[in-house]
């Protein structure tokens, strides 16, 4: 009975945002939208940081980095082919993440933290001081890419509903990819050398390039998640590549959880859901924010986890014994 | 560029540099002896710009700017120890990253209800405004000269007190082994506090200092605040020298970038960086992996 | 890389070829300090040769140097016909040093399994294969079941590795590097802290470690030392100061004076 849970929860929350759009205005369709955007954002980071154990300060470079890719790749007239601009947005987004991390990785701890917080700023710099898409004006991305077959349109991503559905499907795809990835024999060995790094070295497993397969796959999801922040929001500007966000990002996944596949995204919810009813409260919603993050990080160790685990299960412990027992759930 | 030109430059980069490191080392102290990454500490540097301004626009007095700011910076940071820092002793690096990103918001929002968003400069004191002929054809600004030699003064200072007195043979010994020097009875909540708040206060005088010839504005203390974490990371870690050395590389790299390659000057910093940490992943004068 | 013992293949009688660890005029500086010495040694397979020394010996920092834990100073290391002085652990591991550490490392928030099965993986064919599940891999959970069942643990397979106690945590350490099959096994100080029970039944099985594997034992216990040593190697201030038969050691007067004093009397 205890392993049928998480599945239930799943299937009732997969019913939910299905049926999301019909129930509400449009507006919040839209912010629905958002905070699935974020969610693949925050649960890709969650990768690296969560499960590698390393807090990386610059997926907000990922992220933007591909905005921009769909600004630069989508004609002042007609929208970006999906077929092209998606891969290529995505492409790199990766190979971004694979040339920082090969750099960053070669640090440990805190200084880790501090060489991707630098990288990070300077491909914010890269689209801020010179003039590619805009300079520091940033770019609009005039139409929202197309997904076609020779000619035909296939699916109208101008549509708020229909934005929202492919999203999700990318969600769902992201959440199947990570727990695949963490039950993986790739997602126990990143675990262990989280857990016991001098251990897992001296067992033979390399490390370092298990850390950087780890961080370029994390930055392709958060160049996913870039792509149809783009498409939504219409415009990329060089904010969208700064540290301010990534650790926004990073409060989201610890708000949601640093051991759960699918935490962050609730993370994101809750983040996104304050921020909006900050906004509308007071015009200074960034102290508030930065009172809550303060609580967060001080009452709450681990996050919600707690308030999660009693709700939907313990959490995925990727190295648990081999009796499956105390509840291992994949989410 | 003719030789008094190129002068010029390199005082610009030295002074840049005696700055950075001033700042820098305010962040290496809260981490190396706390074992706390302080994201906030730009905030203070601009805070600390802010409130030069104010009381040099309220009471004309630079001196007072100086005193007053450092003295603020200080009691706070004492305030701020006391409250949020010494919770995160020991903790893991995430939630010191957001517990301190959360005081960045916190902060910046009470510089907005008091200063605004607004931008300033503020005039530097009488004596030291001008500029003093160096050789036949170079002269340069008196304050900037001003500065390099404060910040050396500085710098020795904070040798002489860390290397000389009992208190930073305590300080020393607690970075070593805090275990061991708790065990000898020596109490450290005190010492922490003075430590943090020492941290600010140069974060803060370094803010002070660059408030009459750089623009105070908003988003000053992130600027600086990467720019410390490029400099700990080139010079190496856990190494002051290595700090001082990182802060000049990083001046002249910043300073000759903008005359040379005006657009890409920001990204030359964070070249160096990957240069360096290709050839020397612990930085120039880290301390090699055992 | 030089594929050891499949997972699977029976580890009291593993297949083997013959394997030797080679140490030549080894040193480790650390600034001033000399912790290591022109240290040479050598293990063979079917022995286990012992190093032995007085604290400060420079016993740990040698195997920390044969393990690839540390960079030498000078000297190089041999493995086979091949020089390893410059690999890392990750890399020495894989080509079959295994070793267990004198300050408990292991996983304690996984289970005793766990442990083992990553150690398994770390050797098997594709350790960082990112598809299907980690613990439906037969050769690996082959590999770990035996070495459980070998050290005497396998009632323990399901406990949290923090909970195991104190010897039982030694026992797990030993179970972790014969599960990644290797052919030179260095073992720092395993009876460290242990009761005179638990401390039997690790000698025990260490002495079952010998046949098909170089075993390196550093230790401080004389009495396991003697009786499971084929040969015997004494260091004091980071040097050899004897080498050879451990009847033939014991009566080296250099050692009498350093180190054993009245002991050797009972030879």
């Amino acid at each position: 009975m205890a392993a049928l849970r998480p599945w239930l929860v799943m299937a009732v929350l997969l019913v939910a945002a299905v049926a999301l759009p019909f129930v509400v205005p449009t507006y919040y369709v839209q912010f629905a939208s958002k905070v699935l955007i974020m969610g693949i954002l925050a649960m890709g980071l969650n990768l690296v940081v969560g499960f590698g154990g390393l807090v990386s300060m610059c997926h907000a470079a990922f992220f933007g980095l591909a905005g921009y890719m769909l600004a630069i790749a989508t004609p002042k007239y007609d929208p970006a082919s999906f077929w092209v601009s998606f891969p290529l947005a995505v492409g790199v987004a990766a190979l971004a993440a694979l040339i920082i991390g090969a750099l960053a990785l070669r640090t440990r701890g805190v200084y880790f933290i501090m060489v991707t917080l630098a990288f990070g700023e300077m491909l914010y710099f890269l689209f801020h001081d010179t003039s590619i898409a805009g300079g520091s004006d940033g770019t609009f991305v005039n139409y929202k890419p197309e997904i076609a077959i020779a000619g035909r349109m296939l699916v109208n991503l101008d549509k708020p509903l229909i934005f929202y559905f492919t999203v999700l499907v990318f969600l769902i795809a992201t959440i199947a990819l990570l727990t695949m990835l963490v039950r993986s024999p790739f997602g126990h060995a990143l675990a262990a050398a989280r857990d016991n790094e001098r251990r897992a070295r001296s067992l033979g497993f390399p490390i370092f390039r298990l850390r950087l397969m780890a961080f370029t796959i994390s930055g392709a999801i958060a160049g996913v998640a870039g792509y149809f922040a783009a498409a939504q929001f219409g415009y990329v500007a060089p904010q969208m590549l700064g540290w301010h966000v990534s650790a926004t990002v990073l409060v989201m996944v610890l708000i949601g959880g640093l051991r759960s596949v699918a935490g962050p995204l609730v993370g994101a919810f809750v983040l996104l859901g304050l921020e909006e009813y900050l906004k509308l409260a007071t015009e200074y919603w960034k102290l508030v924010e930065g009172l809550v993050v303060i609580a967060i990080v001080l009452a709450l160790p681990n996050g919600v986890r707690h308030l999660l685990t009693a709700v939907l299960g313990a959490p995925q412990e990727p190295a648990d014994d081999q009796t499956g027992v105390a509840g291992a759930k994949h989410v | 560029m003719d030789l008094a030109t190129f002068g010029v430059q390199l005082l610009n980069a030295i002074q840049y540099g005696m700055v950075l490191f001033l700042v820098a080392s305010g962040l290496t102290l809260v981490f190396g002896i706390l074992g706390v990454i302080n994201l906030a500490h730009g905030t203070f540097y601009m805070l600390g710009a802010y409130i030069a301004y104010g009381i040099v626009s309220a009471t004309g007095s630079f001196w007072l700017a100086m005193i007053g700011g450092v003295a603020i910076a200080f009691v706070a940071g004492l305030a701020l120890e006391n409250v949020f820092i010494r919770r995160l002793y020991g903790r893991d690096h995430l939630a010191q990253v957001l517990l301190s990103f959360g005081l960045i918001l916190v902060l910046d929002d009470i510089r907005q209800v008091v200063f605004g968003k607004d931008v300033h400069s503020v005039r530097p004191p009488e004596f030291l405004s001008g500029s003093i002929q160096l050789t036949a054809n170079m002269s340069y600004p008196v304050y900037r000269l001003a500065i390099c030699g404060f910040c050396i003064a500085i710098a020795v200072l904070i040798f002489l007190v860390i290397q000389r007195t009992k208190i930073g043979m305590i300080v020393r010994a607690g970075a070593e082994n805090r275990e061991m020097t708790r065990a000898l009875g020596i109490s450290f909540d005190q010492i922490n506090r003075y430590v943090f708040a020492v941290g600010i206060a140069l974060a803060a005088l370094g803010g002070i200092v660059v408030s009459p010839i750089s623009t105070v504005f908003p988003g000053m203390g992130d600027g600086m605040l990467i720019l410390s974490f490029v400099v700990i990371v080139v010079g190496g870690i856990g190494s002051i020298t290595g700090a001082a050395i990182g802060a000049l590389l990083i001046g002249l790299t910043d300073t000759f970038g903008k005359v040379f390659f005006p657009t890409f000057s920001s990204v030359l910093i964070y070249v160096l960086m990957a240069a360096v940490l290709l050839w020397r992943p612990n930085g120039i004068l880290g301390r090699r992996e055992v | 890389m030089i594929r050891q013992a499949l997972p699977g293949q029976n580890m009291s009688e593993p297949h083997l070829p013959d394997a030797s660890l080679r140490a030549a005029s080894l040193s480790k500086h650390f600034g001033g300090l000399r912790a290591v010495a022109d240290v040479s040694l050598d293990v063979h397979t079917d022995e286990i040769h012992a190093v032995i020394g007085p604290n400060g010996a420079g016993k740990s920092t040698l195997i920390n140097l044969l393990s690839g834990d540390m960079n030498v100073t000078a000297g190089s290391i041999t493995l086979d016909s091949r020089d390893v002085t410059r690999l890392g652990a990750e890399r020495r591991a894989r080509a079959g040093i295994g070793r267990s550490y004198q300050k408990t490392t292991i996983f304690a928030q996984s289970s005793v399994y766990e442990n083992v099965r990553l150690a398994a993986q770390a050797h098997a064919k594709a350790p960082l294969r990112m598809f299907g599940s980690a613990r439906s891999d037969s050769a690996v959970n082959r590999a770990a079941h035996e070495a459980l069942q070998r050290t005497g643990l396998a009632e323990r397979a399901a406990a949290p590795a923090n909970k195991l106690s104190h010897g039982e945590q030694r026992q797990l350490e030993i179970a972790m590097v014969l599960a990644t099959g290797p052919r030179i096994i260095l073992l720092d100080e395993p009876l460290a802290g242990m009761g005179l029970q638990e401390a039997r039944r690790i000698v025990e099985l260490i002495a079952t470690l010998r046949k098909g594997h170089a075993v390196l034992l550093v230790e401080h216990d004389m009495d396991a030392v003697f009786e499971l040593a084929n040969r015997l190697t004494v260091m004091q201030d980071g040097r050899v100061i004897a080498s050879g038969l451990p009847k033939t050691v014991r009566t080296d007067p250099a050692v009498r004076a350093a180190y054993l004093g009245n002991h050797g009397d009972a030879a």
